[in-house]
């Protein structure tokens, strides 16, 4: 297996999607590629990195702002439609 | 190395009688699902927005216009990757008002297969988020993951933070399955390759480039 091929099949591999045997040649070209094991280490990391980073997290109070905003105007929409 | 576990939502085996009972004109039951998706769809409009403003107004006009179409949600799909499509279409909008001036879809395939081919391959360290305060990692990832095409943040996102699966990723965005995993695949790794200059060992000096 080429490096190259073995990066097609990164996101299969990463994501468990793969038959057993692509598989156990993929792992088969991480044992002896040192290039490709970092780079499949770093890529698993790097999704994890940001799974797991709450990044954009809404705050309590905006939530309830927003909340709020979305109900009142809801209920506007409910009371339009019920005129009709 | 073993496979990436996927994030899983919580149950959603009510979710079907909360949007029979919405669309029978309970407004509580709709209140019940918008404080369930309420975080994801501001994370998802946040991600493709990269706009605080924005993404509060995607929260707003995705829930309004989820309501407003409810009696046209048949039930084939979940609600929430209904609700996810319209999210990101609202977000889009966004996208595209602010920036007149790049064609903003989701069906741009940007540049070549070039812009993945990994360069930086060095080793990390053990546990690269330690190397940074919270906040200076966050400012990082946020940066990071502006730099990238929309439609590859946004399948980033849908599919890696969101837990959504190939399959609902490509429904709630109206693209095919290789097309998911294609824009997947470049994402990680371009993702990847930034972070690196960030994230590896630094064994001699500060090892930033």
């Amino acid at each position: 297996m080429k490096c190259s091929e073995f990066l097609q099949e990164l996101t299969n591999y990463l994501d468990g999607a793969l038959d057993d045997r692509t598989k156990a040649e993929l792992e088969d070209h991480l044992a002896w590629c040192h290039n490709c094991y970092v780079v499949c280490d770093t890529t698993k990391k790097t999704i994890e990195i940001y799974r797991d980073s709450e990044l954009y997290e809404l705050p309590d109070d905006l939530r309830g702002r927003l909340r709020s905003a979305i109900m009142s105007k809801c209920q506007q929409y409910k009371k339009t439609q019920e005129k009709l | 190395m073993s496979a990436i576990q996927p994030n899983v939502g919580e149950p959603v085996s009510d979710e079907l009688a909360l949007v029979q009972a919405a669309k029978g004109g309970d407004v509580s039951a709709f209140e019940e699902l918008v404080k369930r998706y309420d975080r994801n769809v501001f994370r998802i409009a946040q991600h493709i927005t990269q706009n605080r403003e924005d993404a509060e107004d995607v929260v707003q006009d995705a829930f309004l216009k989820a309501y407003g179409n409810l009696q046209q949600f048949q039930g084939q799909s979940k609600f929430y990757t209904w609700l996810v499509r319209i999210a990101v279409n609202e977000a889009l909008m966004k996208l595209r008002r602010r920036r007149p001036e790049r064609m903003v879809s989701l069906d741009e395939d940007v540049k070549t297969e070039e812009d993945s081919v990994p360069r930086e391959i060095a080793d990390w360290s053990p546990n690269p988020e330690q190397l940074y305060k919270q906040a200076e990692l966050k400012e990082i990832l946020s940066k990071t993951i502006q730099g990238l095409p929309p439609s590859f943040r946004t399948v980033f996102v849908l599919r890696d933070v969101e837990g959504l699966s190939t399959e609902e990723t490509a429904e709630a965005l109206g693209l095919s399955i290789p097309a998911v995993k294609s824009r997947l695949l470049r994402a990680r790794l371009q993702l990847r390759e930034r972070l690196s200059r960030f994230f590896q060992k630094r064994e001699s000096g500060d090892g930033k480039k």
